[in-house]
Formats: C-alpha cells, structure tokens, sequence
C-alpha cells in the first residue's frame, strides 16, 4: 500500500468514528455523507471505480438524503402530535 | 471486574487481528483463476471493456436482476408505509385553511442561488446520467449508478423551481409505470433468449463495435432498463417522502 492509500484508510477510520461519536441524528448525516465519500476515494485508489462510483450515489448520497428525509417526516408527526395535544387541552 | 473483562477481550481481539493480518497475501496479489480468465475473454467475447459490467449484465445477470428486484420491493414497501390513510388526507385538507398552524408551515422562499445553481445542474445531471446508463459496458459506471444520478435532476427541480413544474415532469402515474415496466423489461429480456431456445439471460442481441455506445447486446439494453428502473425508483421514493411538503406548495402556488 502507498502512502495515499495509508492515509485514506486512515481518514476512513476517523470519519467512522466520527460518525459513531456524533450525538445529533441531523448532524449524524452530515458525518455518515462525508464518510461515504471518503470510503468511495478508498475503493477508487484500490482500483475499483465501479464500486467508488456506487458507493458515492448510495453511500453519500442516497443513504443521507433518505436519513434527512425520514428525520423531517417524524418532525413533522412531532409536531403534529403536540398540536393535537394542546387542542385537546383547550 | 468490568475493566478486567474489557482489557482481555481487547487484547484477545488484537491478538486475533494481528494473526490475521500477518497471513495475509501480499497486496495486490490474485490467486483465483477466474478473473483472469474474464479478463482475457470478456472483451472478444461480449466486445465489452468494462468487464464489471460484463460480470454483472451477462455472465452473471441473474444475480444482478435479484439486485435489480430488491431495490423494486424495497422501493414498493417504502411507498406502502408511507401511504396516506384516507381520513387523514380529509383531515389535512380541513386544516388547510389555517395554513399557519399546519406543521412544517411557512418554509423561507428559495434563495436565488439556489435557483440558480438548481437550473445549472439539471441539464449536467440529466446528461451525465444518461452517459453513465449509456456507457456502462465501456467504462465503469452503468444502470444503477446513472439511475441515481438521473434521479437527482427531479430533485434539484423541485429544489430549485416551482411544485408545479416538478410535477410536470415527473407526474406520479409515469414514474410509477416507467419504473414497473423497466423492472418487467429485465425478465422480458431473459424470456427472449429461452424462447430462441438458449438458456434464461443468454445475451442474444446483436453484440456490435467495442467501445462504442450500444455495443455488447444484452448488457446495453439491461443497463437501460436498469437505469430507468433505479431513476423512476429514487423519484418515487423521494416524491413518497416530499408528498405532503408537495401538496402544500402546489397549493399555495394555486392561490
């Protein structure tokens, strides 16, 4: 392994962590974007574009996008729900 | 106790991981004879240079098409969980008359970079996906990777312009559809080569010039429909997901 490769897997690693370390699921989506995209320049320098490339579309993409929208979709219930509770109050 | 447990299950994992790696083959090192074996047959054979594909689209296209149909099911379910119940939709459209209090109300209008960096990169997108659908058999990249791609131009529509021209072009009913039909196109495609009388998924179409668009038969037109089933399969679930926000905007705008 070339140094390049060394230090990609490395930056893999940390931005893994960083991935588990974070708190906020928001914030969590962000981290596991830039993961992807960091293990997709990993895939890429060992020689497997057509995986680097799937792996940016599902991996940076996709996967964060689905994680974005899911987390709007139970704010929006959230409020909802708080909404009806306070209607049921009055 | 705790500390002790932890401190031996790491140092045994360590241990374990050291004496793994240390067997290892050296890096870059292919003992299995049956990558070289594609690699010195698949471009002759199938006229394909990008022999991923050839693997995925041909020699082994029966396993991509269980890829191709988890993708189908996954995408059905999520739409089957998310659907909208009939009362509550009449619920919502009662409500709609205090917009203010609606949740998720009173989204900050699109700022113009937005827009305009969204209209720059849906003729980029649409163009690079349908390379990427295109080319899969010459270079890396093919149906999956450009569907995804493709799918993001309606994306950056609805993130950039009005509801209403995101419904203009992709309108529920011809996703859906599209995408049915493209998933349907794979099998279509295997069923040909058994009614010829070869075997299921034989590549029957005609092979053509390497490295030219359209070349190498079935893995082109598979690519395709892949393509076009994975983009109208993003655009569904998105749309899935965007529904309500969608409704609202279009709304407004009818105002």
């Amino acid at each position: 392994m070339g140094w390049l490769q060394t230090g990609v897997f490395l930056l893999v690693a940390a931005s893994a962590l960083g991935v588990v370390r974070t708190k906020d699921p928001l914030a969590q989506s962000v981290a596991v974007s830039f993961y992807g995209l960091v293990l997709a320049l990993l895939f890429f320098l060992h020689q497997a574009p057509d995986v680097a490339l799937s792996q940016i579309v599902v991996g940076a993409v996709a996967l964060p996008l689905m994680i974005l929208l899911a987390l709007s979709k139970i704010h929006a219930q959230d409020e909802e729900r708080k909404q009806a509770g306070e209607e049921e109050r009055k | 106790m705790r500390t002790f447990l932890i401190t031996a299950g790491a140092a045994g994992l360590a241990a374990l991981l050291v004496w793994g790696l240390s067997g290892l083959p050296p890096f870059g090192s292919y003992p299995g004879p049956y990558g070289e074996v594609l690699n010195s047959f698949a471009v002759g054979e199938r006229k394909a240079t990008d022999v991923v594909s050839a693997v995925n689209f041909d020699y082994r296209a029966f396993d991509t098409m269980g890829e191709e149909f988890i993708l189908f099911i996954s995408v059905a379910g999520a739409a089957l969980l998310l659907r909208k119940v009939e009362e509550e939709e009449h619920d919502s459209q009662e409500e709609s008359e205090s917009e203010d209090r609606q949740p998720g109300r009173a989204a900050p209008p699109t700022s113009d970079a937005i827009r305009a960096f969204g209209v720059a990169l849906v003729g980029l997108t649409v163009l690079f996906g349908l390379y990427m659908i295109s080319h899969g058999q010459t270079t890396p990249g093919g149906g999956f990777q450009g569907g995804v791609i493709l799918a993001t131009a309606p994306l950056s529509v609805y993130l950039a312009a009005e509801a209403r021209t995101f419904q203009r072009i992709a309108p529920h009913d011809l996703v859906e559809w599209s995408e049915s039909i493209a998933a349907a196109a794979y099998v279509v495609l295997g069923l040909a080569a058994v009614v010829g009388g070869a075997e299921f998924l034989r590549n029957v179409t005609p092979l053509g010039e390497e490295e030219k668009m359209g070349s190498s038969g079935n893995i082109f037109w598979l690519n395709l429909g892949v393509g076009v089933e994975v983009a109208g399969g993003f655009v569904l679930l998105l749309s899935v997901f965007i529904r309500e926000a969608l409704e609202r905007r279009l709304r407004r705008e009818s105002k």
